[in-house]
């Protein structure tokens, strides 16, 4: 190992700390917005330490919204985003685990042209195809619906890819043993195969979701009613009320309350979320 | 690559494949297949009659300078965010990577801005920097700097450029870690034996050996910069002052829902699907030379 001397290494920490200013600090003022009083803000007076609004703001995003511009409340809008994201990753694992098994364990006419129209899916982020998609999607009456909003963007392969290439690496024999013991496909799968994938499910559902709970320009597009809003297309909502004041201390506490979730997951399951941001981008 | 020992049914392998080739047939060929069609269609005022027009959608575009404008920002756009991002976070990770003590929670306070969503970043460095009530406003404006992201578009472009990279340094810095943490020790060990200062061993030793993770990051780095930031610029600066903040997929965004000119969309619609395809065979192409140093 090669030392460090001590003020090299006393240089890093202020680096590193530094570093975690630049990363905090818009968060922090965030939240400090969260607990003060609007007039103070609007008039460009805002502390640098929280304000004593805490309970009265956040109650009033969660259970009632703003006044103005969205009334709909924030708590509502987090339960739209959490559906979506659930939908999205499980729905995304659950098609991709079995069509990976498909493609690795059998073999059958088409496989390769299949696997193929798969794959070329990995290329296209939906937001090069808005409006067809919209369009296929309000044709199918899906606009407004959970539906709608998790669907097309289950459609790549990422998933898929990853399982397959996770399978590649199961060794043969256990097919083997477990066809001894008389197990047939499904049986294989569901005892064998899929209790093996759990660390794999678990890392890529981590990244399936922070990306569910992002998403912005789809939701953005197809939801048309209140209360099928996210989070992150109600918080633009509200401060697109130019004539009005806009009412930063909630817009505020909005921004913290959809940055938590997907924050609580990265720092929580961290080993997984990295282990899932690496494989999903290999 | 192939297994050995496989399964024999019939009908059971399309029923598994079935779910994932029903929602990619439906929501992306379909759809695809679309635009591209769109894009050689000229449809009249009122949507009634539509003529096949060849490439004349594409050839409008070409001409239109807004277009090329868009086209000429995008890029410029993800270059300023790669590189600022890029270079932040190599050094950061450089400084995480040594044998520092708390550096697992150093990573985990460097890493979790990679959770926050687009247009949350776009609201939170709006208020920050907002001309009125901005708190770093203040700072600028005493500092006699004639702060107002609202109506100068330059300043409009350098606030999209400063949040957009500020999101991204989580994420490049959590692979420079790994690429770091992937060289192996010894090699430093030699280099410092040799006398190699560490200011050398950087640029001589590490800086080479980290070459393919840097020019993954930098493709990473350029599709998040085209897609991602739609978020940002719509939260904070809506394309505007002007058309100083537009992007490709803003425009693609805007002009469609202004319900004008469905093949022209239709038309960049397509523009971008070729050069994401570019940018991902750039990706494949090369980069899989990265894990095998």
């Amino acid at each position: 190992m090669v030392e460090e001397e001590g003020f090299r290494r006393y240089v890093a920490h202020i680096i590193l700390w530094i570093g975690i200013a630049i990363v905090a600090f818009p968060v922090y003022i965030a939240f400090v917005a969260s607990t003060q009083d609007n007039a103070l803000i609007a008039n460009g007076q805002m502390s640098l330490l929280p304000g004593g609004h805490f309970f009265e703001v956040y109650y009033q995003t969660i259970f009632v919204g703003t006044s103005g511009s969205t009334r709909e409340p924030v708590g509502n809008m987090m339960l739209n985003s959490l559906v979506m994201a659930l939908l999205i990753a499980v729905g995304k694992i659950a098609i991709s685990i079995i069509s990976a098994y498909a493609i690795v364990y059998f073999r059958f006419p088409f496989r390769m042209p299949i696997f193929w129209i798969i794959f070329i899916t990995l290329m296209l982020p939906v937001e090069v195809r808005i409006y067809p998609t919209y369009k296929i999607v309000a044709d199918l009456h899906m606009l407004d619906s959970y539906a709608g909003l998790s669907l097309p963007l289950i459609a790549s392969a990422t998933a898929t890819l990853l399982f397959r290439q996770f399978f590649m690496t199961v060794p043969d024999e256990l097919l083997e043993a477990s066809r001894i013991d008389g197990a047939g496909p499904l049986r294989f799968f569901w005892d064998t195969l899929l209790p093996l994938s759990r660390t794999n499910m678990a890392a890529l559902f981590v990244i399936l979701f922070i990306l569910g709970w992002n998403q912005y320009l789809w939701p953005l597009l197809i939801t048309t009613r209140d209360d099928m809003q996210t989070i992150q297309v109600g918080i633009r909502k509200m401060i697109t009320t130019t004539d009005a004041l806009t009412e930063w201390p909630i817009v505020m506490a909005t921004a913290v309350l959809a940055m938590l979730p997907p924050v609580f997951v990265v720092v929580v399951m961290q080993k997984l979320f990295v282990r899932g941001l690496v494989e999903t981008e290999k | 690559m192939q297994k050995q020992a496989i399964f024999q049914s019939r009908l059971l392998p399309y029923a598994l494949v079935a779910p994932q080739l029903a929602i990619v047939l439906i929501f992306f060929y379909w759809p695809a297949l679309q635009a591209v069609i769109q894009s050689f269609l000229l449809q009249d005022a009122f949507g009634l009659s539509t003529t096949f027009v060849w490439f004349e959608n594409y050839i409008e575009l070409f001409k239109d300078v807004a277009y090329f404008e868009a086209i000429v920002r995008t890029f410029f756009f993800s270059f300023a965010i790669a590189v600022s991002s890029l270079s932040f976070a190599l050094l950061l990770a450089v400084m995480a990577d040594k044998p520092l003590r708390g550096s697992m929670l150093y990573r985990t306070l460097l890493i979790w801005p990679y959770a926050v969503a687009p247009p949350v970043v776009g609201v939170l460095w709006i208020f920050m920097l907002h001309p009125s009530l901005g708190v770093l406003s203040r700072y600028l404006r005493n500092m006699g700097i004639d702060w107002n992201p609202l109506l100068d578009g330059d300043q409009a472009a350098a606030l999209i450029i400063l949040a957009a990279a500020w999101k991204q340094i989580s994420y490049n810095f959590l692979f420079f870690l790994a690429g770091l943490q992937a060289i192996p020790k010894s090699v430093f060990e030699a280099a410092a034996i040799d006398g190699a200062r560490p200011m050398r061993r950087f640029w001589t030793v590490t800086f080479p050996l980290l070459s393919p993770t840097i020019f993954f990051l930098l493709v990473v780095n350029i599709v998040y910069a085209f897609f991602d930031t739609f978020g940002i610029i719509d939260t904070m600066t809506r394309g505007g002052p002007g058309t100083s903040t537009v992007t490709l997929v803003y425009k693609v965004y805007s002009d469609g829902l202004l319900g004008g000119n469905l093949g022209s969309s239709a038309a960049q619609s397509v523009i971008l699907m070729v050069m994401v395809i570019v940018l991902t065979g750039i990706q494949f192409r090369f980069v899989e030379r990265k894990v095998t140093y």
